[in-house]
């Protein structure tokens, strides 16, 4: 927790974040080369569903980043409305368009997988549907936090709407066991171990770790840009 | 207590003075349910089979229509600012505000619904049952409903705004309230769907006014 509070300090955290950032970025890149290479072309088709399996390898991480990245959200709502850090603010504005794009990524993925498979680009299933609400939860904080002239008060509007908004995180998470769904049940996070072949498994964990990767890199710059401008319109009202 | 009581008949009253304004929300209710038959065809196989879902969409939509002043003209003459110093918790006064909305507003869409319904051709039972699941479920879209309204107060373009944040977090109201209906009809079990949406309804109550006491204050800052 003390190093958490160490970058609640605007300034220093953009010292921390430009040491990190460019290492941050080749190690991404360098993770995602191989990353494709294995999710693309060296794990083996799988026996049902063919060369589609491959769609899984952004899938899956990418919905797991949708749900990490608003339950960040609401972390980082909290941190404002408790102890009001000031950089939790900016960090939220900055990492709510990033979690609705994998969220995004996460729908069209698994809508164009569903076509093949299913013969639908979309089913109304609990999964699918609780997805696209937890987009629509993206957009609605995206939209308050921008809604106001003084940007303080979208801060911490955005703040609880997301603590609010957490709940459709449990009921995304179980859809898949509470109800019957098309959408197929928990197979990697599972007591018992992952029923995955590791020829899958592997390459499937590696696109995770890398798109986690990348969901900090973008995370970081995007708040670094949002403490400039915030610094930038400061002094315009100074000015 | 009475200070409760006080702020509810208060608005009550409110209303009273002006009854148009609750008689456009159901006006629109009535316009809106009524547009389905016609854009849909008037086969009665068809609209039986539709009628609780439009209904229940309907009462949501005029719901969240009368909510953008819920908190906008105590907040522009400055009766919010008196609730904030006022002794007693804002929290009380949030709920207060949420059980006016839902008396002049839930409760007459609930008693209005099942005339409605007579028109898509619902059978008796599932008329009965249309009027309970709203009469449940309509207070869970006041409470919602007055969230979003605390939240997007002094807002732009709030009214579009308060729609995006309320309309998400009130899905799980409508599918069990709808469902409960067709339960019903298709021989499901409508005891448990209108459980869920009674428990929903708790949830709702035992959160909602926490958070709107929150978004209360930070407009008030």
């Amino acid at each position: 927790m003390a190093d958490l509070h160490f970058l609640a300090n605007p300034a220093r955290f953009r010292r921390f974040s430009q040491r990190v950032l460019p290492s941050l970025a080749f190690a991404t890149a360098l993770m995602l080369l191989v990353g494709l290479y294995m999710a693309l072309i060296q794990s083996p088709p799988d026996y049902q569903q063919g060369d589609t399996v491959r769609i899984m390898f952004v899938h899956v991480p990418s919905a797991w980043l949708a749900m990490a990245g608003y339950a960040l959200l609401a972390g980082l709502g909290a941190a404002l409305l408790i102890w009001r850090h000031p950089l939790a603010a900016l960090m939220a504005r900055a990492s709510a368009p990033v979690g609705a794009g994998f969220c995004a990524v996460c729908l069209l993925t698994g809508s164009l997988w569903g076509r093949p498979m299913w013969g639908a680009y979309w089913v109304w299933d609990a999964r699918l549907t609780s997805m696209l609400l937890l987009f629509f939860l993206y957009l609605g904080h995206i939209a308050l936090s921008r809604a106001y002239d003084e940007p303080e008060r979208g801060d911490r509007a955005a703040a609880i709407l997301a603590l609010i908004g957490v709940v459709n995180l449990p009921i995304i998470k179980f859809s898949v066991d509470w109800w019957n769904t098309l959408h197929q049940p928990a197979s990697v996070a599972r007591l018992g171990g992952p029923s995955i072949h590791p020829s899958i498994l592997i390459p499937l964990l590696w696109m995770a770790v890398t798109l986690f990767m990348l969901f900090v890199l973008l995370v970081l710059l995007r708040t670094d840009t949002e403490i400039d401008r915030r610094r930038l319109e400061n002094a315009e009202q100074q000015a | 207590m009475s200070g409760f009581a006080a702020l509810v008949s208060r608005d009550l009253r409110l209303v009273w003075r002006r009854p148009g304004d609750v008689a456009v929300v159901l006006a629109f209710f009535v316009v809106a349910t009524t547009l389905f038959p016609l854009g849909i065809g008037p086969e009665a196989n068809v609209l039986a089979r539709i009628a609780s879902g439009v209904l229940w969409c309907a009462a949501l939509f005029a719901a969240l229509l009368s909510l953008d002043r819920l908190f906008a003209a105590d907040f522009e003459d400055g009766t919010l600012d008196l609730l904030l110093l006022a002794p007693w918790p804002l929290e009380l006064a949030a709920l207060a505000k949420c059980g006016a909305h839902w008396i002049v507003t839930g409760l007459p869409l609930a008693l209005l619904a099942p005339f409605l319904g007579v028109a898509f051709g619902l059978d008796r039972d599932s008329l009965l049952a249309l009027a309970a699941t709203l009469l449940v479920g309509t207070p869970t879209l006041s409470l919602i409903g007055g969230l979003a309204a605390a939240l997007t107060l002094g807002a732009r373009k709030s009214g579009a705004l308060l729609a995006l944040l309320a309309l998400p977090l009130c899905v799980p109201t409508l599918i069990f309230g709808a469902g409960a209906v067709e339960a019903l009809a298709t021989g499901g079990d409508f005891g448990a769907h209108l459980a869920v949406l009674a428990a929903l309804a708790l949830v709702a109550l035992a959160t909602t006014p926490w958070a709107i006491a929150a978004a209360l204050r930070q407009a008030g800052e």
